[in-house]
């Protein structure tokens, strides 16, 4: 995005899930300003809401209340498809379980993104080889997910979080599945994106180590922002 | 680009899941295949009843006396040789017209002996009906006028009675009254469940005198051409309705004949055709049982695909193409089978069967409709499906 319109904003957003009946609420009143380029990391000891503030983040969910805007747009009253068009054009996901389709190559998974963005399959091809590059995979660009480590698949998850060029690219415990070893190789390549791509980043997770090296904590609990180390004092919720 | 995708990944999920895409397809398979089937033989069997009344020859018309229904008590006739008379007037031509008495007799030549029918006809019935002779001569105006004993005879009654033996000039009993063999039929098979090679043509004055009656059972005539045929129908009826006013006439034409059985025969094969397509509905059922159990187990993927962008219809299409490709490949092969099996009954066995193309169109339609019917359902499952929980799902 450019100019002055925030990747991400959230204001007094709630959600609440009807549980047999009863309300549930799971966020109650964030408001935060995601900036292009930041590089984030939203810690907080499960059910704290971190996970719902994810979806939300990623236009996977709506609130029940307050205002969330994704690259600059109210997600309030949009569609299903108009959420899916949301997501593609803005927001690249990497998940703790890779979520590759097993059956395809490291190469048509990447370009998976670009299928639902109309693009021809030339076009998917030359753009995911490039992104696979990118993240060091360009050896492997024709291997299954089940002929290759962790650690490649979350990179292949990486590029194809980025083979759109998302405005925020969100990523959900990507080294809870991972060795340390593997799992520091992977932050390093998201530190790197976001450094020489600009690319904002959002992490979540419950691991502190992870959660230092982000310039900016947010803490949750409670469905609430305990701490936001970005921001000044008033700006945290009540 | 994203139907492509769509195609794409309808295929793989059926090549991944191969024993069980061929088994619900067996469904598709089986119900395709019996439609054609069926359709194959109730047309097969249609155009061999029509094959039948038309080799009986061309523009004919039967006058018999009462009604034609089934519900009506059979009448005696009362009708003889003044009345053949005025029938030719009407019909201004001796030739068209011929007549028929017949009768169950026993005959005899040699040790050899046989039940058939006797008719007693005109010299003009080779004319009116097509008769091919193998052997001989047919009956003459003389041998009508003059009431001569002889006979001509169908190919099985010769075969029966006289073996390998040439029959014509040969003794032939009827009745017990001698008779000569002067020409035999060539074989001619059944038509309308009458055997025409199973009996004897006499002059129908010969035939009177052995039966000791003036009647005549039946006017055939020979139409010149098929558009004045109702109307000489209604000419001959009239006139005999004229001279026996308490009796009533019909005549009947093929037309008519194959209209009443080509309605029964054509409400058979839909019936036929409709309990063949239950087992279509059964197969589509097991389509969308089979696309239920593949929603839920791509409950993850449809997550992902929906995380990176895929709309809910983009995901609904998928589904869909996948059922409808289980059911138009089904479909497919149930056609190939289908009219495999039709022509070889029809080859192989006396059952007459004829492959329609618009059957084979139909069921193909069909199980294609199928495969929308019941895919739309699991599709739109998938397509709704909200993509946190689908993520989350194991």
């Amino acid at each position: 995005m450019t100019g002055g319109v925030p990747a991400i904003e959230a204001v007094g957003v709630e959600r609440t899930y009807a549980l047999d009946g009863v309300d549930v609420p799971a966020l109650r009143g964030v408001t935060l300003t995601i900036a292009d380029g930041e590089y984030v990391a939203i810690v907080g000891p499960s059910g704290s809401g971190k996970s719902t503030l994810m979806h939300l983040l990623g236009g996977l969910d709506q609130p029940t209340a307050g205002t969330l805007r994704i690259g600059g747009r109210d997600v309030s009253g949009l569609d299903p498809g108009e959420m899916a068009h949301l997501r593609n054009a803005t927001i690249g996901f990497v998940f703790q379980a890779f979520h590759l389709l097993g059956r395809t190559s490291a190469l048509d998974n990447v370009a998976l993104p670009l299928v639902y963005r109309g693009l021809g399959a030339r076009q998917r091809r030359a753009r995911a080889a490039q992104m696979l590059e990118r993240v060091g995979l360009g050896h492997r660009m024709l291997h299954r997910p089940n002929q290759m480590s962790g650690g490649e698949q979350q990179r292949v998850a990486i590029a194809r979080a980025l083979v759109t060029e998302p405005v925020v690219l969100l990523a959900d415990e990507p080294t809870g599945n991972l060795d340390s070893a593997t799992g520091a190789a992977v932050l390093e390549l998201l530190e790197r994106l976001n450094t020489d791509e600009g690319v904002a980043v959002v992490l979540v997770t419950h691991d502190r180590e992870v959660a230092a090296r982000a310039r900016r904590q947010i803490v949750m609990r409670d469905g609430l922002v305990l701490s936001d180390s970005a921001a000044p004092a008033g700006e945290v919720a009540p | 680009m994203r139907f492509a995708e769509a195609w794409r990944v309808a295929l793989d999920a059926l090549r991944a899941n191969r024993l069980r895409s061929m088994l619900t397809m067996l469904g598709m398979v089986i119900g395709v295949g019996a439609v054609v089937i069926l359709v194959a033989l109730g047309t097969g069997t249609r155009d061999a009843v029509q094959a039948q009344v038309e080799g009986l020859g061309s523009n004919l018309l039967i006058v018999v006396p009462g009604q034609v229904n089934f519900n009506a008590a059979p009448t005696v006739s009362k009708l003889d040789r003044t009345d053949l008379d005025a029938v030719v007037k009407v019909v201004g031509d001796r030739d068209r017209v011929t007549v028929s008495l017949t009768s169950g007799e026993n005959v005899r030549a040699g040790n050899n002996a046989m039940f058939t029918s006797v008719l007693g006809v005109l010299e003009s019935t080779p004319k009116v009906f097509l008769r091919d002779l193998r052997t001989g001569t047919y009956l003459s105006r003389t041998d009508v006028d003059t009431g001569r004993r002889v006979a001509v005879l169908g190919d099985k009654v010769a075969r029966q009675l006289y073996g390998a033996r040439d029959p014509v000039g040969q003794q032939l009993s009827i009745a017990g009254v001698r008779f000569r063999v002067i020409g035999v039929f060539a074989p001619l098979g059944q038509s309308l469940g009458v055997d025409r090679d199973n009996e004897v043509h006499i002059p129908l004055t010969t035939a009177q005198r052995l039966i000791g009656t003036n009647r005549i059972d039946a006017f055939a005539v020979k139409a010149p051409d098929s558009d004045g045929i109702d109307s000489l129908g209604r000419d001959i009826v009239a006139e005999l309705h004229r001279r026996h006013p308490d009796d009533e006439f019909s005549a009947v034409t093929q037309g008519q004949i194959l209209g009443a059985l080509g309605e029964i025969l054509g409400v058979l094969t839909a019936v036929l055709a409709a309990i063949a397509g239950i087992s279509l509905l059964v197969g589509g059922v097991g389509v969308s049982n089979i696309m239920l159990v593949s929603v839920r187990e791509r409950t993850r993927e449809i997550g992902l695909r929906k995380a990176v962008g895929a709309r809910p219809r983009d995901i609904g299409l998928q589904f869909l193409l996948e059922a409808v490709l289980l059911t138009s490949v089904g479909g497919i092969l149930g056609i190939v089978i289908g009219v495999g099996v039709s022509l070889a009954v029809g080859a192989l066995s006396p059952v007459p069967a004829v492959v329609t193309w618009w059957s084979a169109v139909l069921a193909f339609g069909v199980s294609a409709g199928v495969g929308i019917a019941f895919g739309v359902v699991p599709a739109q499952r998938a397509g709704k499906l909200d993509p946190v929980v689908a993520l989350r799902t194991d």
